[in-house]
């Protein structure tokens, strides 16, 4: 197990009111594990994970790492900078955390030629379509060898169908590169697609409402997943929890 | 295709040329018209001298020895309080930015005096620093800086909060998150701000020579006044015009290559 959460709690307080967002959210989360969150907007799903990276303070409960567990970071825009080129945009992580030696720069290097944007290395941003924007966004969160992947979102700012392809390609990275990763999503085909178990959250205050081990008739990438005749079934199911909520 | 690729260029290119003839047509126009009408005594030449008289101005100053020396003390003068200037208002602006307490307790005050006339300070100004260049500059630096740090300021504020959260899930101290995202994202917002710095420096620098100088263009405007010179006074003003476009373009050269680069 990399990551226990114990009765998460956060509240946030403004000059009128004491607004509760998460409350006795429980999770483990297992090496190699792919865990989707589902919620209505506005829930606190991406407090969640805010929570867990360290961004903002919890106000009770438990977050237990794993010895020397790192968290890496996607969000919903892929935030590169730029006046970076590609390649600075990849090392920013590691120049900021002053572990550009070679060993990691090699690393991102190999993961550039491998996700077919070594070739890009030098071209800045805007030159990039959408889907190489996330892959490049990704590269940068991977070359800091984080253990889990924390997802806000990441597809949500592309258009449909760049979306459904960039779910396979960065899928298949997590995959390929042994990572554990908890993504945030409010689409219910991409939450079951992706993950090993999806996690419902109730509207606020959050509380997990159900969880649901993803058991499929076999296990593809998230494009062909969405044809797998298991499908329909938890799409039904979690299509009611979040009906429920309204 | 091509033959209308071209003939689309060649509209552009006309057009151009046709913009700057008819900004040059202005000019001469204004000259031509005020030298006819001073020689035909239709404006008292006295009063609003002519474009002759400038000229023969012009000369004799450059025959005394004075016409550079008066030109480089402004220069000078405006060089100075607009290099200060910039520095002093993005560095305020920047400790603003890493301490928003400091910046929440200061804000009325950027604010009053910003909108306070700074010309208004000037005589006490030269009572301080005293009846020279250091009141000059005083006085164009209280002029420029505020609005400097302002608008550097808002633009620091506004910097993209994605690329911010990014550097924090990053571990990245505050020095880091300025120097690689804040700095950089507010690069259009600074050449903006030193824009107008230009312009207020200029304005700084000539109330100032105004209210105290020996020497400048300020001075020769003032001079020529004072014994109603007005072929001095206009030469002054035309002097100055001439060296603040030579400046502005020269910043916006650097813009362009700051963009290109």
């Amino acid at each position: 197990m990399l990551l226990k959460i114990n009765n998460l709690e956060k509240n946030y307080i403004n000059k009128k009111e004491v607004i509760c967002a998460l409350k006795d959210i429980n999770l483990s989360v297992y090496k190699n594990e792919f865990i989707t969150i589902i919620g209505p907007s506005g829930c606190g799903k991406s407090t969640i994970l805010s929570i867990i990276g360290g961004l903002e303070e919890k106000s009770s409960g438990n977050v237990i790492f794993k010895n020397k567990v790192k968290v890496g970071y996607m969000f919903q825009e892929d935030a590169l900078l730029p006046w970076l080129t590609v390649f600075e945009n990849c090392i920013l992580g590691l120049k900021i955390q002053k572990q550009n030696n070679r060993d990691n720069i090699s690393y991102v290097n190999k993961l550039l030629k491998k996700y077919g944007l070594y070739e890009f290395k030098n071209s800045y941003p805007k030159e990039l379509s959408g889907g190489m924007r996330q892959r490049c966004a990704l590269i940068r969160t991977l070359a800091l060898k984080p253990d889990i992947l924390l997802l806000d979102e990441p597809f949500s700012a592309l258009d449909y169908q760049t979306r459904i392809k960039v779910s396979d390609d960065v899928y298949k990275i997590i995959k390929d590169e042994n990572k554990t990763a908890i993504m945030v999503t409010h689409d219910i085909g991409e939450a079951i697609s992706m993950a090993d178990k999806v996690i419902v959250l109730s509207k606020r205050p959050a509380v997990i409402k159900n969880e649901y081990e993803i058991i499929l008739d076999k296990k593809r990438i998230p494009s062909l997943n969405k044809k797998d005749i298991n499908f329909n079934k938890y799409y039904d199911l979690i299509w009611k929890d979040l009906d429920y909520n309204e | 295709m091509n033959e209308e690729l071209n003939a689309y260029l060649k509209k552009i290119k006309i057009n151009k040329i046709k913009i700057i003839v008819f900004q040059l047509l202005i000019i001469s126009l204004f000259i031509i018209i005020w030298q006819l009408l001073s020689d035909k005594n239709i404006i008292n030449s006295f009063l609003c001298s002519s474009p002759k008289n400038v000229i023969k101005t012009v000369i004799k100053l450059y025959n005394d020895n004075n016409l550079f020396i008066h030109i480089w003390i402004t220069l000078k003068e405006i060089l100075i309080s607009f290099i200060l200037g910039s520095f002093i208002g993005i560095f305020i602006a920047a400790i603003l930015w890493f301490n928003p307490f400091l910046s929440k307790v200061l804000d009325p005050y950027l604010t009053i005096l910003n909108s306070l006339p700074k010309v208004a300070l000037g005589p006490i100004i030269i009572i301080w620093a005293g009846a020279n260049q250091n009141s000059i500059i005083l006085m164009a630096l209280l002029i420029s800086v505020i609005s400097t740090i302002i608008g550097v300021y808002t633009g620091f504020k506004h910097t993209n909060e994605t690329s911010i959260k990014l550097l924090k899930s990053f571990n990245a101290n505050k020095i880091q998150i300025f120097n690689k995202v804040v700095l950089p994202y507010n690069i259009n917002t600074i050449v903006s701000a030193i824009k107008i710095n230009l312009s207020m420096t200029f304005v700084g620098v000539i109330i100032g020579e105004l209210l105290v100088s020996k020497e400048g263009l300020g001075y020769l405007i003032n001079y020529g006044s004072q014994v109603f010179n007005t072929s001095l006074v206009m030469t002054g003003i035309i002097l100055l015009a001439i060296l603040t476009s030579i400046l502005y373009f020269i910043i916006l050269y650097i813009e362009k290559k700051l963009k290109n680069a």
